[in-house]
């Protein structure tokens, strides 16, 4: 089970009150694209917003952050931390903080 | 007794103002998609409880709001709720991708940049959504970088009518101050097949065969800011609008100039006459008198507000050149708002109502014509777009 946060934004938008649970197939293996599509999946609203449609680049306010690391400009497909694919911390997308 | 639905879209979230056919009392639902940029909202004229919202992000990106219930509950139509077990919706409805397939468009994926290069086109918002007169399941989408989308799924996926930035002038087109965004949808109530647009900074363009050939429509403009003032395209059109008896007749408010056409775009004559300045934004017609028109006079393209502090809606009753102010019920000391290229309308009512939102997130209201006026509100966010529905 992976735990994933969302900016507030992104909750309102999926109608989701707090961290979202995934069962993202990988084992141990699991990647930032695995959680991504398997959250775009179960949220359809959230496509676009997080990675661009088409490039499937992140948008570029956007972060990912782990057990205390930027995870940001990793490769999509680098296992993400065994405390994450363990469910243990949550993989976070975070909203820089711009102005606004 | 009939009602009256204001939507309101603003830089933090939209709101829905509603009032009975007096217009004097006003309850305020609000604010919808809270945080958001609400760049325009939009009733079906064939449905007037289906509404469309463009909601946007800079760093959440685009998203398409449906209503079918003059705004009560909202859903996203391509990625919301499942109707049957197991079902996946596909989330299509945020997508707005350029078409450059040779079979549709044409394989253009560049215009002028600010530094005279050629720039790939870059999805950034939709600025405008203009539903059919007649079927509330196509909308027609107006996005930055300039292009024109349609979607006829009620809103669930979205193509672009390639036909605008193939016609051929397309490279030329370049970005104003606020994004090179295509602003203004304008459908023909007479002949389906035509209906106009109008592109911050390249200028005005009509289209007869229902979207699949385009040209320019600009003969007529004099542009300073261009390094040729009449070239066919380059010209910064902020807004034109249209009365429905009259299609042919089109009233303009370029970055400078009050223009008109009577021949459907084809040439265009400046009809600023003793305005005090003819910078602006917003230009509308009255519902019953075709040749009474509405302008808001902003100083200049330097100083976006309103000439010496005074907020005043200008009306000619005689198609342009002849304009009186009209001041009653508006700030006449200190007040230095704008007002923006979608922030003001008209609805149906007798007598016509007006409407105009301001950067200062006042929505001012007149039941008389422009007469005299009084705030709806008077503290939203800034003010991006304003539209009216008349309900039965």
């Amino acid at each position: 089970m992976i735990r994933v946060v969302l900016p507030p934004h992104l909750r309102t938008l999926a109608r989701v009150p707090g961290e979202v649970t995934l069962d993202v197939a990988g084992g141990k293996q699991v990647t930032r694209a695995a959680v991504l599509d398997a959250l775009e999946a179960r949220y359809p609203m959230l496509r676009g917003t997080i990675r661009d449609h088409v490039t499937a680049q992140r948008r570029p306010f956007l972060r990912f952050f782990a057990c205390a690391q930027d995870l940001t400009h990793q490769p999509a497909d680098t296992p993400l931390p065994a405390a994450v694919a363990e469910g243990a911390e949550p993989f976070l997308v975070i909203g820089a903080i711009a102005g606004g | 007794m009939s009602a009256v639905r204001v939507l309101v879209g603003t830089r933090k979230g939209a709101f829905v103002l509603t009032s009975d056919g007096k217009r004097g009392r006003w309850a305020v639902s609000g604010p919808h998609f809270a945080g958001w940029e609400i760049y325009h909202m939009k009733g079906s004229p064939a449905d007037p409880d289906r509404l469309y919202a463009s909601q946007t992000s800079g760093w959440f990106g685009q998203v398409i709001q449906r209503s079918c219930d003059g705004g009560k509950t909202w859903e996203t139509p391509g990625g919301g709720v499942t109707t049957q077990p197991g079902q996946m919706p596909k989330g299509e409805s945020n997508q707005f991708v350029y078409d450059v397939s040779p079979q549709t468009g044409k394989p253009l994926t560049t215009h002028q940049w600010y530094d005279g290069t050629q720039h790939p086109w870059e999805f950034k918002r939709v600025w405008h959504l203009e539903p059919s007169l007649t079927d509330p399941d196509t909308v027609y989408a107006g996005v930055e970088d300039a292009g024109l989308f349609r979607t006829s799924d009620g809103g669930t996926t979205w193509q672009e009518l390639a036909g605008l930035r193939g016609h051929g002038t397309g490279p030329k087109w370049q970005p104003g101050a606020g994004g090179m965004c295509l602003h203004t949808i304008l459908l023909d109530p007479r002949n389906p097949k035509r209906m106009y647009v109008a592109i911050s900074a390249a200028g005005a363009f009509r289209t007869n065969d229902g979207g699949k050939t385009w040209r320019p429509i600009n003969r007529g403009l004099h542009s300073q800011y261009i390094p040729e003032p009449t070239a066919e395209v380059g010209h910064c059109v902020h807004r034109i609008a249209l009365h429905p008896s009259r299609p042919n007749v089109l009233f303009m408010q370029k970055h400078w100039d009050v223009m008109r056409s009577d021949d459907g775009g084809d040439s265009w004559r400046e009809v600023s006459g003793n305005l005090p300045t003819d910078f602006g934004f917003v230009i509308d017609v009255h519902a019953h008198e075709p040749e009474t028109v509405y302008v808001v006079p902003i100083k200049s393209d330097a100083e976006h507000y309103p000439p010496d502090g005074k907020l005043r809606v200008y009306r000619s009753r005689k198609g342009g050149n002849e304009w009186e102010a009209l001041t009653k019920g508006l700030p006449q000391r200190d007040c230095y708002v704008n007002v923006l290229r979608d922030a003001m309308c008209v609805d149906s009512l007798e007598p016509c109502g007006v409407y105009f939102g301001t950067t200062g997130g006042q929505v001012y209201a007149s039941a008389d014509g422009g007469d005299s006026w009084a705030p709806i509100v008077r503290d939203l966010p800034a003010v991006l777009s304003v539209e009216v529905q008349a309900l039965p």
